[in-house]
């Protein structure tokens, strides 16, 4: 693995492009704000080609981490700056370039200084370079392989997220009330806290694993644990697994640990919380797949009964308080944690239904979400309140809205010909195979996700007109541009998912025999 | 006469230093407690250099007084300075070292 | 020929597509194009048809397989059709009376400014039941058969303005969900039994499996088809579906959608002949939701809701017949072909009534208006001739075919099923009756409508008209034609096919039927026509009062389900804020108290620093000549 660095070091300057964009971003003067935002939009536009060139160029039959690059960076500590791909990452760098350039059309006006604040007002470049940070570091952490560096970027990457949330917060309150910064603030401390514990007891499981393997390298110290040259005991490699896992489930995030999210996700503008939810979030679910399962199967395995558990609960939980919430921003957080509760019973299902199910589920999960959360950032920002009472018959003034809003939520609760449906229909078989009742339990998720999308749907858009709303202008091409291209983009997968599971079936394969299982057989052998 | 006398007067001479520095209010006496309590400390040095007969102690004890002398400026420098500030020279008048 | 079957779904998704992303320079064309390509469909399922009739018996299924859809290890998806006998049926009668539901609408929806949204939405129904009956795996008819619940929600919601509508529309989608949990669970006990889910190849191995799974299965799947076919328990959305346009409650709720529970079940015919408990559970679920549905359909004064109640019951003979095996299968299919035919002629009476009276439901301020439609008053005539099993017009071939099968079953079961069908045929010639003399016979019981205007009653324009007068001719003619054409010969290399000889012989039980329904139309007779019709409700019996509730079952599921679900969502939100987070702000909040008392210790008086200075040298003194002293 060492020294097969390609000629041409693709996955650094795919993460170095946004970095680099953000810096630029940032320095461009405070005057010429327009120039920032179209400078963000490009970059992120040349990750998305940059991306895409990485999806073109994985060969899923190949070897099993491809685009590898490798070099000495702290030599003391054999901490390495050791890059590459297989399918899930290549999948997940994909969403992460897809959703950036339109979280950051969505967020156009944003950061925009109001008619109060100072000429010498800068957090536009502020907003738009940190979103672009943002991506820079999630990407470099779907392809980071050195263990080390991976927990540098899973917490580097709070850094600007901090500052997203608490920085920027709908314009409806923005500035004007005390209250509301509060609150924002509030969340993103509250954000800031719950993954800084995460990541430090993953420091200590980091430091633990190295003094037990004396390297950080993910290939190196996977390939020692499977021809036995490196023995963990059992107990040790149950700490550590602990270790990682409880930092992943806080950004998953996992029942009990998931209360940060709706508060990051209500307070923070709209493009913020897609990024948070379908962007950030994910790298915790592919972690668990990667290092989790990767560095130590047999921990996984003993821990998989209570794992499925905690996500069975965060399904139907996340679902049940989804339905009460009065808040629109609140119940899309509270529909996440439900489906994040999907993927991680996909991961821990230990079936390749359910894994390439999980994978498949990040992908879609973010775009459906993202559909959804924009649409919502779009009423939100129209009509000046988060509070679901405070609407009513939008779909009578702005019915292209209403239209896109009942698309998104479709795609939320797993209509067939969405994205969605595939990945949770796989999860849902694959979950069954292995552990019937949990699946009959994952099952009443389909209802209840009904139950909170259909509602949210009624009581915004649906009935007689409220006053407040009836001027209310129907999308605009900007915010088309926004949603017309991620429905697309979720109907072609809901029905022509083949492109991403060709990438994603190989990676599965190589997960599955990394904690030796092998999916249940069929009781009655029917004729193909 | 026997030297340990002199440890026995510097412990009690120090010991009434700390007692006004605990006790008394007034900036200027806690100051010169503050004095006291240095020459307290003084006097032992200077003891015990002859006790062991090398001149370690002595150096020592000339380097104490020209800190203290250096002390003596700045503190009384504050002293003055919160008095005129305050029209008060008691301790208890200012609590200004928390935050 | 086999490529034609794509293009069946194809041609009204496109249309779908199109007046839906199409936008307002589609307004005045949209509802043409939407017909168009419905006809499209209908002509292709013709000449697939021709092309079948004119093959042996055996070869007459064709196969066409697009793309892989989910290609993941070990679980294989395609999108890929079957059609056979049983799929040709269904395809002649979506495709054929969807068209006609398409053509009456033009004239129905004319007056609607988003008429060219609900062709959309009509189109995007057609694809999307093609595709439920054309599949050819479990998980792509899953998909039709969600596409189909989203046509159902858009259009019951159609008029989302209204309140009762956009919570009829959610209603209906929640209840089919529930449904559908059903159908998921049996398609993943399928893929861990057999390791796949296509009909070929788990049909064929279904004897293999035990009898436990394949009881397990048939459950899952009747579960299914309760919420779809709106079966008891999960019958409540149908009359609350009625608030959605009267041609939707035609083409979906009465003639389409509502029946693709019987079809999975007649479809899935291998696994329940294979597992008696579940069929057994099956006639069960059929002769309760008869008799439910008759029963509600007796009480209710809205015309469409009474229409409602009969279609819930008429199903209710279909699941009972397909719960009845190889005797029962080619009735229910034949049941429903002709249930299509006439009832959605009914609806379309119905709505052609409601055209000329303001869109009054209320059957108590009808009355008299024979003279005034004429042809409505035709057409729906025969439509209720057919339905009350007139000898000779279609439900009478179809409806007597499943009482005799119901006999035919056998024992105790036999007699029981026997004596419940023949008891629903004479509740439905009392409700149709009923329906019939308040609408279109005795005095005018007319009232002007909220606005004031008095009702004009007319006779519809010629495009609601036609559809009527094909439906009818199709309730007049359909059962004779099956009867003496060969149905069941058609359909028995598909569902397979056994005579059932009931106990009493097959005459006796005809000249009961008739004799039911004779007695149905009487009391009926004597109580709505030679009396006047109240204008206003009577109190009623218990019975009357529970059955306009719909018995019960709406105070039931508002006091379990939605009262109960909330205090759970209420209280889970409490927890979650309160319980869970609390946690957390605790120990934030008890950190801050505990160094918010240590730093009253720095109080910034200089002596009080001196002291522990004092203190401090005093101890780490004493400590270190203690240490020394050990």
């Amino acid at each position: 693995m060492f020294g097969t660095s390609t000629a041409f070091p693709l996955l650094t300057v795919t993460a170095a492009v946004p970095a680099v964009g953000a810096i630029l971003t940032a320095a461009v003067p405070a005057a010429r704000r327009t120039a920032a935002k179209w400078l963000a939009l490009l970059v992120s536009l040349a990750t998305l080609v940059l991306a895409g060139i990485v999806f073109a160029r994985f060969e899923p039959g190949g070897e099993r981490y491809q685009l590898t690059e490798s070099y000495a960076w702290i030599k003391d500590f054999g901490v390495r700056y050791e890059l590459g791909v297989d399918g899930i990452g290549v999948a997940l760098i994909a969403l992460t370039a897809l959703l950036v350039p339109f979280v950051i059309l969505a967020g156009w006006h944003d950061a925009d200084p109001l008619e109060t604040s100072s000429k010498r007002w800068r957090p536009t470049q502020g907003f738009f370079a940190l979103i672009l940070m943002v991506e820079a570091m999630v990407i470099l952490s779907f392809e980071a392989t050195d263990v080390f560096l991976f927990y540098i970027l899973f917490e580097a990457m709070l850094i600007p997220m901090y500052f997203l949330i608490g920085g920027f917060g709908d314009r409806a309150h923005a500035g004007s009330d005390e209250n509301a910064a509060a609150q924002r603030s509030y969340a993103a401390v509250k954000f800031l806290l719950y993954n800084l514990v995460g990541g430090l007891i993953m420091l200590a499981a980091v430091i633990g694993l190295y003094v037990v393997a004396g390297n950080f390298s993910l290939t190196e110290i996977a390939g020692a644990r499977a021809n036995g040259s490196l023995e963990i005991a059992t107990s040790t490699e149950r700490w550590l697994f602990l270790g990682f896992f409880f930092a992943f489930a806080v950004k998953a995030p996992l029942w009990p640990l998931h209360t940060w999210l709706p508060n990051a996700m209500g307070e923070a503008t709209a493009p913020v919380a897609v990024l948070i939810t379908a962007v950030v979030d994910k790298v915790g679910t592919f972690a668990m797949l990667r290092f989790c399962l990767g560095l130590f199967p047999e921990a996984s395995k003993w821990a998989t009964p209570a794992i499925v558990v905690l996500a069975l609960i965060s399904i139907v939980y996340g679902a049940l308080v989804a339905v009460g919430q009065r808040d629109i921003k609140r119940l899309v957080a509270y529909a996440s944690i439900s489906h994040f509760g999907f993927i991680i019973l996909g991961i821990f299902a230990m079936t390749s239904q359910g894994q390439s199910g999980a994978t498949l589920y990040m992908v879609n999960h973010g775009i459906s979400t993202a559909a959804l959360m924009l649409v919502a950032g779009f009423l939100i920002s129209r009509r000046g309140s988060r509070l679901i009472a405070d609407y009513g018959g939008v779909q009578k003034v702005a019915p292209v809205l209403a239209g896109t809003f009942l698309i998104g939520g479709l795609a939320t609760l797993s209509l067939p010909g969405i994205a969605p449906f595939v990945s949770e229909f796989l999860v849902l078989v694959g979950t069954y195979a292995r552990y019937p009742v949990a699946g009959v339990i994952a099952t009443t998720g389909i209802v209840l996700a009904a139950l909170y999308t259909l509602v949210l749907y009624q009581r915004t858009m649906t009935g007689p007109v409220k006053e407040e709303v009836r001027k209310l202008p129907d999308l605009r091409p900007r915010e088309l541009a926004v949603v017309v291209p991620l429905i697309a983009v979720l109907i072609f997968l809901g029905v022509f998912p083949k492109p991403l599971t060709d990438v994603v079936n190989p990676a599965v394969r190589h997960t599955m025999s990394d904690v030796q299982q092998k999916d249940p057989q069929p009781e009655v052998e029917a004729a193909k | 006469m026997n030297p340990v006398n002199y440890l026995y007067l510097s412990a009690l001479l120090f010991t009434i230093g700390a007692a006004g520095v605990l006790i008394r209010r007034n900036a200027i006496v806690v100051f010169m407690c503050v004095e006291l309590m240095l020459n307290a400390c003084n006097l032992a040095f200077v003891t015990f250099s002859r006790m062991h007969g090398n001149l370690d102690g002595q150096i020592v004890a000339f380097f104490t007084m020209v800190v203290a002398a250096a002390e003596v400026v700045v503190g009384l420098a504050i002293i003055v300075s919160v008095f005129r500030a305050r029209h008060s020279a008691s301790v208890d008048d200012a609590s200004l070292m928390k935050l | 020929m086999e490529n034609l079957i794509a293009l069946l779904v194809g041609a009204p998704l496109l249309g779908a597509a199109v007046l839906l992303c199409g936008g307002r320079r589609l307004d005045r064309t949209g509802h043409w194009i939407g017909t168009l390509l419905a006809a499209v469909s209908f002509a292709i399922g013709l000449a697939l048809f021709a092309d079948m009739l004119g093959k042996g018996a055996e070869e007459r299924a064709l196969y066409q397989r697009l793309f892989t859809w989910i290609p993941v290890e070990g679980f294989q998806a395609d999108i890929a059709f079957q059609l056979d006998q049983l799929s040709m049926t269904f395809v002649l009668l979506i495709s054929g009376v969807g068209t006609l539901i398409h053509v009456y609408s033009i004239g129905y929806m004319e007056h609607d400014e988003r008429r060219r949204r609900f062709f959309g939405y009509l189109n995007l129904f057609v694809a999307a039941m093609l595709l439920l009956v054309l599949a050819d795996n479990y998980l792509l008819l899953y998909f039709g058969w969600e596409g189909v619940g989203l046509a159902s929600y858009l259009l019951i919601g159609f008029w989302q303005h209204k309140p009762s509508a956009a919570t009829a529309a959610k209603k209906a989608f929640l209840v089919n969900r529930v449904g559908d949990i059903g159908l998921s669970i049996a398609i993943m006990i399928m893929f861990t039994t057999f390791g796949t889910f296509a009909f070929g190849p788990v049909l064929e191995a279904s004897g293999q499996a035990s009898q436990g799974t394949l009881t397990a299965i048939g459950l899952m799947l009747l579960l299914a088809a309760c919420g779809k076919s709106a079966q008891v328990p999960l019958q409540s959305w149908l009359g609350d579906a009625m608030e959605g346009p009267t041609p939707v409650s035609a083409l979906i709720h009465a003639a389409t959608m509502v029946t693709a529970g019987v079809y999975l079940i007649v479809r899935s015919a291998d696994i329940f002949n294979a597992a008696p408990d579940a069929q057994l559970v099956v006639t069960i679920v059929g002769a309760v939701t008869l008799l439910f549905g008759a029963i509600v359909g007796c009480a209710k004064d809205d015309i469409k809701k009474a229409l409602a109640g009969s279609t819930m019951s008429q199903i209710g003979y279909m699941i009972l017949a397909a719960g009845l095996g190889p005797i029962g299968y080619v009735f229910a299919i034949m049941h429903l072909v002709t249930h299509g035919f006439f009832k959605a002629g009914l609806f379309l009476g119905a709505g052609s009534v409601m055209h000329g009276m303001n869109d009054e439901v209320d059957m108590r301020k009808y009355g008299g208006l024979r003279t005034y439609m004429p042809v409505t008053f035709v057409t729906f005539g025969l439509g209720y001739l057919a339905i009350i099993g007139f000898p000779g017009l279609s439900g009478f071939f179809s409806k007597d075919k499943i009482i005799e099968a119901a006999f035919a079953k056998g024992g105790a079961e036999g007699w029981i099923l026997g004596a419940v069908t023949l008891l629903g045929a004479a509740i439905t010639a009392y409700y149709m009756t009923r329906v019939m003399l308040m609408t279109f016979f005795g005095e005018k019981r007319w009232q002007p409508d909220a606005d004031g205007n008095p009702p004009h009653p007319h006779e519809s324009p010629r495009s609601m008209v036609i559809p009527m007068v094909l439906l009818a001719v199709g309730s007049v003619a359909g059962g004779a034609v099956f009867e003496f054409a060969g149905f069941v010969e058609w359909l028995e290399p598909v569902t397979g096919y056994e005579h059932g000889h009931p106990p009493i012989g097959a005459a006796a039980v005809t000249a009961c039927t008739v004799a039911v329904m004779v007695i149905g139309v009487g009391l009926a007779y004597l109580q709505y026509g030679r009396r006047p019709v109240p204008a206003v409700a009577p109190r009623g019996s218990l019975l009357t009062r529970a059955a306009r509730r719909d018995l019960l079952q709406d105070d039931f599921n508002h006091a379990v389900f939605v009262t109960g679900g909330t205090h759970l969502t209420r209280s889970l939100v409490y927890v979650d804020h309160s319980l869970v987070d609390g946690v957390v702000n605790g120990t934030a909040a008890s950190v801050g108290g505990l160094s918010g008392r240590l730093r009253k210790l720095q109080n910034g008086y200089a002596r009080s620093y001196a002291v522990s200075m004092f203190g401090g040298t005093a101890v780490l003194i004493a400590a270190t000549l203690l240490m020394r002293a050990v």
